[in-house]
């Protein structure tokens, strides 16, 4: 993990952070926050993400711990480049927990 | 100084209180999360990957029925159904909400439970034996002095914000079975001309610079146990580092700054504090030894015991595996290993905690205990009801036959909860399991402790595996290094890594091919891995390890 990541066009980034209340996982999107990583905003300068970066922060009567990772262009919206946040995108390896069950769940709605 | 509290559950009533108004005030936005943050971590409660989790102290991993029962009820109603056994005898549960944590510890309270310095730079859980109270070889019970213990370091107001975190263990069993060599402060019960007292460890510690303890006093009279323990740790916190988080703990205290002179400023600390106890401490271990004495064991026939392992062999293999040497005729103490092959070491379920709850009931004085492995003991079950009480775990679940064998690996959670993990380990453990299951050497394998952690920290306490695996991040890509000729028990002594890490799938073929090297050198069935890896040294291991460097060497 690198807090101290900047994000540029070629290398671009997300921000991410855990829910206040519930403590699941959530990333910065165009509307505030959302649970699939598919739908965050994708920053490519590093200006402009640092002051998403500052309104992240002032959001701490939702979220906790904000920081910036790398992400790439995916064909569905931005990816993980580092296997702990791919990790944290999908839930723990060891049972259908997590994002991947929210995931299923919310599909099986539809 | 010391003041036994008597009505200590008003105590713990009153902190879930505090701590219910403090999220309320985060919730609010009165409290910033710098400010919230040390108050949370007070209470047990760390922000993980994918959520809050919520460590619970189990006192020495002694646990009562109603208690495990609490912890059910918590898995079920609170989290996803089940809590995970650590390897310093409590548990954690993975998946609390922050809105639901005051209801958690308010229900806690009622059944005398808490998350109190459960994380934190404070003195956590005193670990001891899981065979405390019943062990053959056990001189006396460590735990009234375990309860002492606990009782005077919790809520100690000088104590509270030390360099960092403070780890005690204690055995009274000839086998250290506490891992006292690799404690901050390690102590053994021990007798000397007729008087009962204890052999004192300190500087002992895993994580990024293991090492093992040294011996601060030979033998410390019964007496002066408080005293002397707060000496220790009011010399380290004093003189413990606080510029730098990774060169605080009290090994580096005592390592930098040398014994000799840790010991000459301990003792001289001693004579002041010892003025200070005016027995109430003394009267208090009088109260715990009554509240620990030994349960009214009874005096029955065992031949049905002995007439079912002749007919039954899967109950016979439990037995030869689960069972540890009781100090009464007629008793054993049952481990019910958490390491069913391809599960998650040292998880359980809502009903498996009921289950065992309603078992210790039963058949075994109502008595549960934790153990470090991350396995729950019922320390006194009479061998008569050895029959029933297998075939009520085997419904369950819980009766693999594998307590020290390969399968029973201690693993923590890694990667796949742990925000500092660096590389995942539950799926490592379960495929190390899964593939020697599946191979069919367990058996001839024999005792072998594997022990695998995440991340430098060493939760899962790799340093003291016969074979120990550490997880690291080699580049973004997940790798695993691999230690050889740990003990934490016998003769303890810290793993040496035998060279390059091995990605994330060489791990299970790496460990296949160490361990069919040690089945070829060993004299006989009776030489365990480890006393081979002592006898021949790492040479043949790491050519098992590295085929391809030893032929490039040829």
């Amino acid at each position: 993990m690198s807090k101290a990541f900047t994000p540029t066009a070629a290398k671009p980034g997300v921000i991410t952070a855990n829910d206040l209340r519930e403590g699941h996982s959530l990333w910065m999107c165009d509307e505030g926050w959302t649970r699939d990583p598919a739908q965050a905003t994708l920053f490519e300068d590093e200006a402009i993400a640092d002051l998403a970066l500052l309104k992240a922060i002032g959001q701490s009567d939702l979220v906790v711990g904000p920081y910036l990772i790398e992400a790439k262009r995916g064909p569905n919206g931005p990816e993980p480049t580092h296997f702990r946040e791919a990790f944290r995108q999908r839930g723990p390896s060891n049972y259908f927990h997590g994002i991947q069950a929210d995931k299923q769940a919310e599909a099986s709605h539809v | 100084m010391f003041d036994v509290r008597p009505v200590e559950t008003d105590y713990v009533r009153h902190r879930a209180a505090q701590f219910r108004a403090q999220v309320a005030r985060r919730l609010d936005g009165s409290l910033t999360e710098d400010e919230f943050r040390p108050l949370r971590l007070m209470n047990g409660v760390y922000l993980q990957l994918h959520a809050y989790m919520l460590r619970i102290a189990i006192p020495y991993g002694t646990i009562s029925p109603d208690q495990m029962r609490m912890l059910a009820h918590l898995a079920a109603t609170y989290d996803k159904g089940y809590g995970h056994w650590t390897t310093r005898q409590n548990i954690q549960f993975n998946w609390p909400k922050l809105v639901d944590i005051p209801d958690m510890l308010d229900l806690l309270a009622s059944v005398g439970m808490h998350a109190i310095q459960t994380s934190g730079n404070t003195i956590r859980n005193t670990t001891t034996d899981a065979f405390a109270g019943a062990a053959a070889d056990e001189y006396l019970d460590p735990r009234p002095y375990a309860e002492l213990i606990r009782s005077w370091s919790t809520d100690h107001a000088e104590f509270q914000f030390m360099p960092r975190k403070f780890k005690i263990a204690i055995t009274g069993a000839q086998h250290d079975r506490a891992l006292v060599a690799a404690h901050d402060i390690g102590l053994r019960v021990i007798e000397q001309d007729g008087r009962t007292g204890f052999q004192v460890w300190v500087g002992g510690g895993l994580g990024r610079t293991p090492m093992l303890g040294k011996v601060i006093r030979d033998f410390l009279p019964e007496e002066d146990l408080l005293p002397y323990l707060e000496a220790i740790i009011a010399t380290y916190n004093l003189s413990g580092r606080r510029d730098n988080k990774y060169k605080a703990r009290i090994k580096i205290t005592v390592a930098e700054r040398g014994l000799d002179v840790f010991k000459a400023e301990t003792e001289e600390e001693f004579t002041r504090r010892r003025r200070d106890f005016l027995g109430a401490d003394r009267e208090a271990l009088a109260v715990f030894r009554d509240r620990f004495a030994a349960p009214s064991f009874r005096n029955a026939p065992v031949e049905g015991y002995e007439a079912e392992r002749q007919a039954n062999p899967a109950f016979r293999s439990w037995t030869d595996t689960n069972l540890r040497a009781h100090k009464v005729d007629g008793y054993a103490s049952v481990i019910v290993t958490f390491k069913a092959h391809g599960e998650t070491p040292g998880d359980a379920s809502a009903e498996q905690m009921r289950l065992l709850a309603d078992l210790a009931e039963r058949y075994g004085h109502a008595d549960l205990r934790i153990s470090h492995d991350q396995n729950v003991v019922l320390p006194h079950v009479h061998k008569s009801d050895l029959p029933a009480l297998y075939l009520a775990l085997r419904g369950a679940g819980l009766a693999t036959a594998n307590a020290g064998l390969t399968s029973d690996i201690i693993a923590c959670p890694g990667m796949d909860y742990c925000a500092l993990a660096t590389a995942r380990s539950i799926p490592i453990a379960q495929e190390i399991a899964a593939h020697f299951r599946d191979q069919g050497l367990e058996d001839e394998i024999g005792k072998l402790n594997i022990r695998i952690s995440g991340c430098i920290n060493a939760c899962g306490h790799h340093h003291l595996g016969h074979i120990g695996i550490l997880g690291l991040d080699r580049a973004g890509v997940e790798n695993y290094q691999i230690t050889l000729g740990g003990d934490g028990y016998d003769i303890p002594s810290i793993g040496e890594r035998a060279g390059a890490g091995f990605p994330y799938d060489q791990v299970v073929p790496a460990i296949d091919r160490l361990l069919r090297a040690y089945l070829e050198v060993r004299q006989d069935a009776s030489e365990r891995f480890i006393d081979a890896y002592r006898r021949l040294g790492a040479a043949p291991f790491k050519a098992a390890l590295y085929p391809a460097a030893e032929a490039a060497h040829a």
